[in-house]
């Protein structure tokens, strides 16, 4: 058994893993409707929850008009997405988010804002958000990304493979992809809201983590539905099977749908409560979101004034 | 205090308290309740108090309610109810809705008391008891409303002395006065002593709506007060408790004529096929014995699970067990809170350590300070360990092994009780298949502890009879149109002959008892002479015996289906047809060709008795489904030796039942001539069963037999005697004046009512993505 700090080699295809699997997406929905509801917390609870959020957001932009300076001022919003008074006012010493997500010509701009703040830099990549390129530029523009200095790359599926239960093809892809992603973590997205069903959901995730993803993330934020708690619940369910089958964690990161602090909340108690502490953390939980940071902001601010915070007293990203 | 700093790192939940203080302070102003008469609260009088099972605390004092008291009450609702019942259901439904939106602007005033007196979560009280206490009242102004379209010639039953349990007080409360007040009943209820303090509440409320006085009263106590309102002037008896005390509701109103309904105990099989999606079972759990600290008696106690995915359910199971936290009942974050009272945690925990020295082994169940026991689980629980049959009635599930679906269903039901039973398999066919084999009331697909008001609730065997919501609910609350009833002709126990001639001319003839479809000498090896002339076998105690077991056996009957029945009915019409000139010369033409009427009647009614799909939650197919007793008991009435036997058998066979029938005792003859003509019409064997001989003696029999799942009794003078003997396994009793079996009310509807159960089937639905919603049925 490998130890929890390994990163995840991957294994061969192993289709019997996940052939057998039976989801019953009434139960998934009653199971996530109650998570939220069955766990409660205040004041400093509630912060210190709130603040860990933080720590695990991947602050997105992957707009058509991304600029450079645009991808500054994102990092800048990074690398102290809380005023410095207000993190005093609660002793916490210094914070930052988990990362920051940008298309690979936005890597560098990033890696340059960020400088030695410790703040790691993914990219997408792989012809994001459809991901209907020919492979070898796929793999080129992963290689690309990394050249250009990413940590993390955030690779889509071909969702063909997944509707059609080609897991070869689908398995073989990502392989390649991990492996051209070398010493940064992979990200493989598997767009839930194309695939539909929960034991799509749940096979896709199984073969991305057979072909060495680091992480498993729900959707680009480009499709029709992003994270669900029942599409989380799923895939938790299908990290914690990996890792009784292997020994090695795999990291979680739902995107596209988390847009208030009550959402922050819900999904670090799915984290706890289905996977443990462990995913919790960064190194294997984080958050795709943009807008989200806002709203944990005002909540931190209303906890430590007492007030309610108007956006326009926040720092914009 | 940790700071944020430290929250951080533990990633822990803290406190998370629901504020109490309107309720502490409606206990400061409510120190000691009397009981609720008549529209106002009594005096306090001598009583007990009730404590707070998490922290032992007392809240309040309760009065022990008197007969006297009980006396006042049931007299004030005798004097409310005529008034009540002759408004127009339109005024009834507009009470109900008030109480339905008061209780839904006090939910959370309700949810604390709740949780502070009976000690469960209050999560569950504010997600679960309180939202479907208002569901029942809005769906139950409904049935106020449209009571005189959707039961035309039902009128109320009059009086009803309603006796609750604790483990739901306001949601209990809910089930019983809901369906009672909007039928037009006005009704005198018993809270359980440990948790009455909800109900007094509701008594405010009734006061505040304005409801009329005397239409609900409330008088709180402990067993003796119950059995005071059993013992009472009250036309129904509805009661929700422990099997053993049901049994003794039963022997008390034997022969009362007080109608009765009894939901009681259960050990609940909670079924895991190897095709189930585990971690919804294991949800499954968490939400059966695992909610409401397992105080629930529809909870699946029972675990089943296949042999090829037993490790993997359990190693799921555990895992799961270990999130589960045990803590105060107003912490928001709490799972599981604290059992309702010390006696109840030391029953749980003696129950487990017994089934422990019985050689399962137990996960989790630690008992805990003051009233918690942590969740768990036995293993290795074989049907011989105490825990499989014992209801615990705590935290604590069994969990044992089966290789095959048909195992599975016998180990299913291999149970004294039939309330509920939860099936988990992701294919339709096996899940549907298992659903009709179980013998449970309450069908749970893929799910568990469902519950709407519009879904039929109750119980099977011993766990009970009579349904709780729905429109058959409503029928338990309502009388049918009263129907002349026609004198029976006495006759003395009938005694062993010596003199062996027959009767007439001819070829000897000698009578015999019919049993698995073959003639058969009665036992004891004698006759009697009856009324009729006629020397006619003597049946004992051990033809009932083996006319049962033939009756068990003929299971093939019920699976042919209602058409396939139907045809056996039109053929015995048939070939009774054919015989007309022959036995109308025995037995009179008219009997004879009513005979053939009311088997086309059945014939026709076979494959029409439909059940219904009833509207509860979107996603959810929720069926509800007559079905057969299995085997019914027929004593049949003294006069109308063919028509009578045949009114009565006709209806019970073409529901699916097989029948053991005691004829006319003073001319069983007819039914024997029968017995030649079902012969020749492909009865199978077994379906019907005649002994002849002494009625009330051989109803005794019958009564007591805990393979007859069903009584019907013709006769007045022996229907108390036959109530009382049925507390054996609980069976229904239907007793009934004997009639004028040539009139129109010799048939119908209603005969058939008596001869189904009802079993609720919920399927959860959802292929389409999870939060997408679908189209509902």
């Amino acid at each position: 058994m490998a130890t929890a700090s390994l990163r995840n080699p991957g294994t061969d295809l192993r289709p019997e893993w996940f052939e057998q699997i039976r989801i019953n997406t009434p139960a998934v929905e009653r199971r996530a409707a109650t998570l939220p509801v069955r766990r409660s917390l205040k004041k400093e609870w509630q912060a210190g929850w709130i603040l860990n959020a933080i720590l695990c957001i991947d602050l997105t932009t992957l707009a058509g008009d991304d600029t450079e300076d645009r991808v500054a001022r994102l990092c800048a919003k990074a690398m102290q997405p809380i005023a410095p008074d207000q993190l005093a006012a609660m002793g916490v010493d210094s914070l930052t988010t988990g990362a920051v997500c940008v298309y690979p010509t936005m890597v560098g701009a990033a890696k340059r804002a960020l400088g030695n703040s410790g703040v790691p830099v993914a990219s997408v990549a792989t012809g994001f958000p459809a991901g209907l390129m020919p492979l070898d530029l796929r793999l080129a523009e992963i290689r690309y990304a990394v050249d250009q200095g990413a940590d993390e790359i955030d690779i889509v599926i071909t969702r063909a493979h997944v509707l059609q239960g080609n897991w070869t093809a689908l398995y073989d892809e990502m392989r390649a992809m991990r492996e051209a992603c070398g010493p940064a973590r992979m990200k493989a997205i598997l767009a839930t809201g194309d695939l539909k069903s929960l034991e799509n959901v749940a096979k896709a995730s199984h073969v991305a983590m057979q072909a060495g993803s680091d992480y498993i993330k729900t959707s680009t934020g480009k499709e029709g539905v992003n994270a669900t708690l029942p599409v989380s619940l799923v895939m938790c369910r299908a990290i914690r099977d990996y890792q009784d089958q292997t020994g090695f964690k795999v990291g979680f990161k739902p995107a596209g749908g988390l847009k208030t602090s009550k959402d922050a909340i819900a999904w670090q108690v799915l984290m706890k409560e289905e996977l443990g502490d462990d995913w919790t953390r960064p190194d294997l939980f984080r958050i795709g979101a943009s807008s989200l940071l806002g709203d944990l902001e005002r909540q931190i601010s209303h906890y430590v004034t007492g007030r309610y915070a108007a956006s326009h007293r926040l720092t914009m990203a | 205090m940790p700071t944020v700093s430290e929250i951080m790192q533990t990633m822990e939940y803290g406190p998370s308290v629901e504020d109490s203080s309107a309720v502490r302070h409606w206990l400061k102003a409510n120190p000691k309740f009397g009981h609720f008469i008549n529209g106002s609260f009594t005096k306090p009088g001598e009583g007990f108090d009730t404590s707070d099972p998490a922290t032992g605390t007392v809240l309040a004092r309760i009065s022990q309610g008197t007969a006297e008291d009980v006396d006042a009450a049931v007299k004030a609702a005798r004097r409310a109810q005529p008034k009540w019942a002759g408004l127009p259901g339109h005024e009834r439904a507009k009470y109900l809705y008030a109480i339905a939106r008061t209780i839904q602007k006090r939910e959370r005033f309700l949810s604390v008391l709740e949780s502070m007196d009976n000690g469960k979560p209050i999560r569950e009280s504010r997600d679960a008891d309180i939202p479907l206490v208002v569901r029942h009242f809005y769906h139950h102004a409904g049935w106020a409303e449209l009571m005189a379209d959707e039961f035309p010639g039902h009128s109320a039953i009059g009086v009803a002395g309603q006796i609750i349990p604790w483990n739901f007080p306001l949601l209990m409360l809910a089930w019983k006065i809901a369906p009672a007040i909007a039928a037009g009943n006005t009704v005198v209820l018993k809270p359980a002593e440990y948790t009455s303090l909800t109900a007094l509440a509701f008594a405010e409320i009734c006061q505040e709506v304005g409801l009329p006085k005397g239409v609900v009263n409330i008088v709180t106590g402990d067993g003796e007060t119950g059995a005071a309102i059993v013992a009472s002037d009250v036309d129904k008896i509805a009661f929700t408790g422990s099997t053993e005390v049901g049994r003794a509701i039963r022997a008390a109103t034997a022969g009362t004529g007080k109608r009765l309904t009894l939901e009681l105990g259960g050990k609940s099989p909670f079924i895991v096929m190897e095709d189930a999606d585990l971690d919804a079972a294991v949800e499954g759990v968490v939400d059966s014995i695992w909610f409401n600290q397992g105080q629930v008696c529809c909870a699946g106690s029972r675990i089943l699970v296949a042999e090829a995915v037993a490790e993997r359910f359990e190693a799921l199971l555990q895992r799961r067990l270990a999130t589960l936290r045990v803590g105060p009942p107003l912490d928001k974050s709490t799972d599981v809170g604290a059992i309702v009272d010390p006696v109840q945690k030391d029953r749980i925990l003696n129950l487990t350590a017994l089934a422990v020295s019985a050689g399962a082994d137990l996960i989790g169940g630690a008992p805990r300070e003051t009233c918690f026991i942590a969740p768990g689980y036995l293993r290795q629980v074989s049907p011989a360990n105490p825990a499989w049959s014992e209801e615990i009635f705590g935290p604590i599930a069994t969990l044992t092994t089966f290789r095959t679906a048909d195992e599975a269903i016998s180990l299913a039901n291999n149970s004294r009780y039939g309330l509920a039973a939860q099936i988990w398999s992701e294919s339709a066919t096996v899940a549907t298949d298992l659903a009709a084999s179980v013998k449970a009331g309450v069908v749970w697909i893929n799910g568990a502890n469902m519950f709407d008001a519009a879904a039929p609730f109750g119980g099977m065997r011993e766990s009970g009879y009579g349904r709780e919501g729905g429109r058959v609910g409503m029928l338990d609350y309502l009388n049918g149109p009263k129907l002349p009833e026609a004198k029976e002709k006495a006759s003395p126990t009938p005694k062993a002959v010596l003199d062996g001639a027959s009767a007439g001319g001819g070829i000897d003839r000698t009578e015999k008892l019919y049993i698995g479809g073959a003639q058969k000498r009665p036992d004891g090896g004698a006759s009697y002479r009856a009324a009729s002339g006629d020397l006619v076998p003597l049946g004992n105690r051990k033809d009932i015996r083996n006319a049962v077991e033939a009756a068990k056996k003929a299971t093939k009957w019920a699976a042919m289906g209602g058409h396939a029945r139907a045809q056996v009915l039109y053929f015995i019409a048939e070939n009774l047809s054919q015989r007309r000139d022959d036995l109308a010369k025995k037995h009179g033409a008219k009997p004879v060709d009513a005979a053939i009427e009311r088997l086309f009647y059945y014939a026709a009614w076979a494959d029409k008795y439909d059940g219904l799909n009833v509207q509860t939650k979107p996603n959810y197919l929720v069926n509800v489904i007559p079905e057969a007793f299995g085997t019914i008991g027929i004593v049949c009435p003294n006069d109308a030796p063919l028509l009578g036997f045949i009114s009565l058998v006709a209806p019970a066979i073409a529901m699916g039942n097989t029948v053991v029938v005691i004829p006319a005792q003073d001319d069983p003859v007819a039914a024997f001539d029968l017995a030649q003509v079902f012969d020749t019409s492909d009865l199978p064997g077994g379906v019907v069963n005649i002994v002849s001989g002494p009625k009330d003696e051989l109803a005794q029999v019958l009564a007591q037999h805990d393979d007859v799942a069903a009584l019907w009794f013709c006769g007045v003078e022996g229907a108390a005697a036959v109530e009382k003997a049925s507390t054996g396994n609980l069976k229904p009793v239907w007793s009934f004046a004997n009639r004028d079996w040539s009139k129109p009310v010799g048939q119908g509807r209603s005969y058939l009512d008596h001869a189904v159960q009802w079993k609720t089937v919920w399927l959860p639905y959802g292929a389409l993505p999870a939060g997408t919603g679908s189209i509902v049925y």
